[in-house]
């Protein structure tokens, strides 16, 4: 990045350059030059902003900066959706002429994506479905974040918490999320603050170990150790070395774990211990979806919520990528 | 080497009984109600009767303690209580784990014979067409979540073959496609870890070195980098294959194929305690027997890796 001179400075140098150019009288020759402690810093910082030039790195990626948008369009419609006018209601029962709800009726100009087995519009059923899954998933992402970067840095960090986490990671590690789940399920209701919170428990886990064994990887070198010896204290190299060095990777894990959780709320329902049935969400939907995939003229009610989901899913993983390769900084020029 | 070996032992079973003792515990706050699945027609004295039975109107720690005396003295998991009814936990098990291990394994093969060269050629032929398309499988497949692929695999795959839905052992045909769909994860990853370290080794002094003496760059590839790139692979391959005993769900109830995949969840469900603590056991041996044998065929595989010295406890 080229070192741009500030017009301040030139000014400075200007008048020094003058200055020694007259004839100086020896008391002024052995004065203290003007020194100003903000001019002194701008002649050695360049204009670089680490996230700016993360974000500009990001918008040059085509593909990403559409998944992006695409990304924004579909959160905002899952909110607008409902207030547009003519449209049905996620959780009401439609009933045909002759008053008997209209169970699994083909896509129709009245309704867009046809209703479901029990007669309830799958077009709006899709929509609060994926902001419940959207909904989930940033929402383990974040917890997950937070709870396993704080633990994986005390990990990877402190010496001393080494083996207790070693351990305590390995007996966690093998016991099952299905007990784990079971057993929040039978204390807790039901719902969507539920599950979020059993996915939270047992998630955090491998993000931590993810973090740990970045955290051994930089611990020792040349620059922590000569801060350590420094006097530098433990929560300042944390927060000022090694944090940053991972935001790159860290991004990534983040961005990948909304996809994950998404997928693992399919999964949880599949095994019949998701949301209630009455909850619209995409892992709910495709399971009723499922259950009707033997006829080929109802396929439709599988097909259509896991569009949307792989359409969710792969933009996160891309969009995850793209910015943990624009947030390195090996890649700024 | 045998002392590290003792050490790593003793510690891999202390973390077994602690892991134990959790879930031993953790199942035994489920509600009462769960043992007993009509339980609004019993009496009160039919209930305590029940739970005598089961042993659970003991104190938790003597339960506890009976459990690892039954298990350690006579190899005893117990018998199941809802699942089959009086069938010791060991009788159900044995026959379930081979069909789990034979699917898993035959699915992680396949991978392998699939995944290792489209890695290697992904990476050798870096930025062309063949890496882009392979990145593009690699994202597909890592992003979709599993439930979807598998069940258009089997929706549209039982069409084009022509073949019942459900499995039937005896006939290889019905074997193809269970394989398959379960394999799919496994390339997508084998190919792009192997594609990543293979670039990374590629770009080390000894490979420009072979090029100025006129290695040949196919022997260069083939001969040096992959065998390079591979080691830190190879630490994963013992875990994948003992894992194979845990079963896919997924694959498993699709095809109704009576493997253990699925088999906690629905003893859990059950609340059929010695089943999970069984099932438990097993998984988290197959675990840490993993990780050792996979730290001692890195330290075979690669001299320079000491386990005894330092590094061991990865």
């Amino acid at each position: 990045m080229a070192l741009l001179k500030h017009p301040k400075v030139e000014a400075l140098e200007n008048s020094l350059s003058a200055q020694l150019k007259r004839d100086l009288s020896e008391k002024e020759l052995f004065s203290f030059a003007p020194f100003d402690e903000e001019e002194a810093e701008l002649t050695g910082a360049s204009n670089y902003s680490y996230w700016r030039s993360t974000l500009h790195a990001f918008s040059k990626n085509r593909v990403a900066m559409f998944l992006l948008a695409l990304m924004l369009i579909i959160v905002l419609f899952t909110f607008i959706q409902p207030l547009l006018p003519g449209q049905y209601d996620a959780f009401v029962v439609t009933n045909g002429d002759n008053g008997l709800p209209l169970k699994n009726k083909q896509p129709s100009a009245e309704h867009w994506l046809g209703t479901n087995s029990i007669g309830q519009d799958l077009w709006a059923r899709l929509w609060s479905g994926t902001r419940t899954s959207l909904f989930i998933g940033l929402a383990c992402a974040m917890i997950e974040a937070c709870v396993g970067i704080l633990m994986g840095v005390l990990w990877g960090y402190v010496r001393k918490l080494d083996f207790l986490f070693t351990e305590i990671y390995n007996v966690l590690d093998n016991i099952p999320s299905t007990i784990i789940l079971i057993l929040i399920s039978f204390i807790l209701k039901p719902g969507v603050g539920t599950i979020i919170f059993a996915m939270s428990l047992t998630g955090w886990i491998g993000m931590a170990r993810f973090i740990r064994n970045q955290i051994l990887i930089i611990r020792d070198r040349d620059y922590n150790v000569a801060s350590r010896c420094l006097g530098t204290s433990t929560w300042r190299i944390i927060v000022k070395n090694l944090l940053p060095y991972l935001v790159s990777v860290i991004m990534l894990r983040m961005a990948l774990s909304i996809p994950g959780a998404i997928g693992s709320e399919v999964f949880i329902t599949y095994i019949g211990l998701g949301l209630p049935a009455t909850v619209p969400s995409l892992g709910n939907l495709i399971n009723e979806g499922r259950k009707l995939m033997m006829s080929p003229s109802l396929r439709y009610q599988l097909i259509y919520p896991t569009i949307i989901l792989s359409i969710v899913t792969i933009s996160f993983y891309m969009i995850g990528n793209a910015f943990s390769d624009a947030a390195d900084p090996k890649s700024h020029v | 080497m045998a002392r590290y070996l003792g050490r790593r032992f003793l510690r891999s079973f202390i973390t077994l009984f602690i892991i134990l003792s959790i879930v031993f515990i953790l199942v035994r706050q489920m509600p009462i109600d769960g043992y007993f699945p009509n339980i609004e027609k019993m009496t009160d004295a039919q209930i305590q009767n029940g739970l005598h039975q089961m042993g659970l109107d003991q104190p938790i720690l003597v339960q506890l303690y009976n459990f690892f005396k039954e298990l350690i003295l006579h190899g005893n998991l117990g018998t199941s209580w809802v699942y089959r009814d009086n069938v010791p936990v060991a009788e159900i098990l044995a026959p379930k784990i081979p069909v789990s291990i034979k699917l898993g394994s035959l699915s992680l093969l396949f991978a392998m014979l699939i995944g290792l060269p489209m890695g290697t050629f992904m990476a050798k032929y870096k930025g062309k067409f063949f890496d882009n398309l392979g990145a593009a499988f690699i994202v597909l497949i890592q992003a979709v979540p599993s439930a979807v692929y598998y069940l258009f695999i089997q929706l549209y795959g039982t069409e084009w073959l022509h073949i019942s839905m459900l499995f039937d052992p005896d006939k290889a045909i019905s074997w193809v496609l269970p394989v398959f769909s379960m394999s799919l994860g496994n390339i997508a990853y084998y190919a792009m870890w192997l594609r990543r370290y293979m670039v990374d080794e590629s770009k080390k002094d000894y490979v420009t070195l072979a090029r100025i003496k006129g290695v040949s760059e196919n022997k260069i590839f083939f001969r040096h980098v992959f065998r390079n790139a591979f080691v830190p692979m190879a630490q994963y391959l013992p875990t994948s294959f003992l894992n194979t005993v845990i079963g896919s769900i997924y694959i498993e109830s699709l095809y109704s194929i009576p493997g253990m995949g699925g088999l906690l969840v629905d003893v859990v469900k059950k609340q059929d305690n010695n089943m999970v603590l069984g099932i438990v056991l097993l998984y988290a041996t197959v675990g840490i027997i993993g990780l050792l044998l996979g730290d001692l065929m890195m330290a075979l595989m690669d001299p320079r890796i000491n386990l005894v010295k330092k590094g061991g406890e990865r």
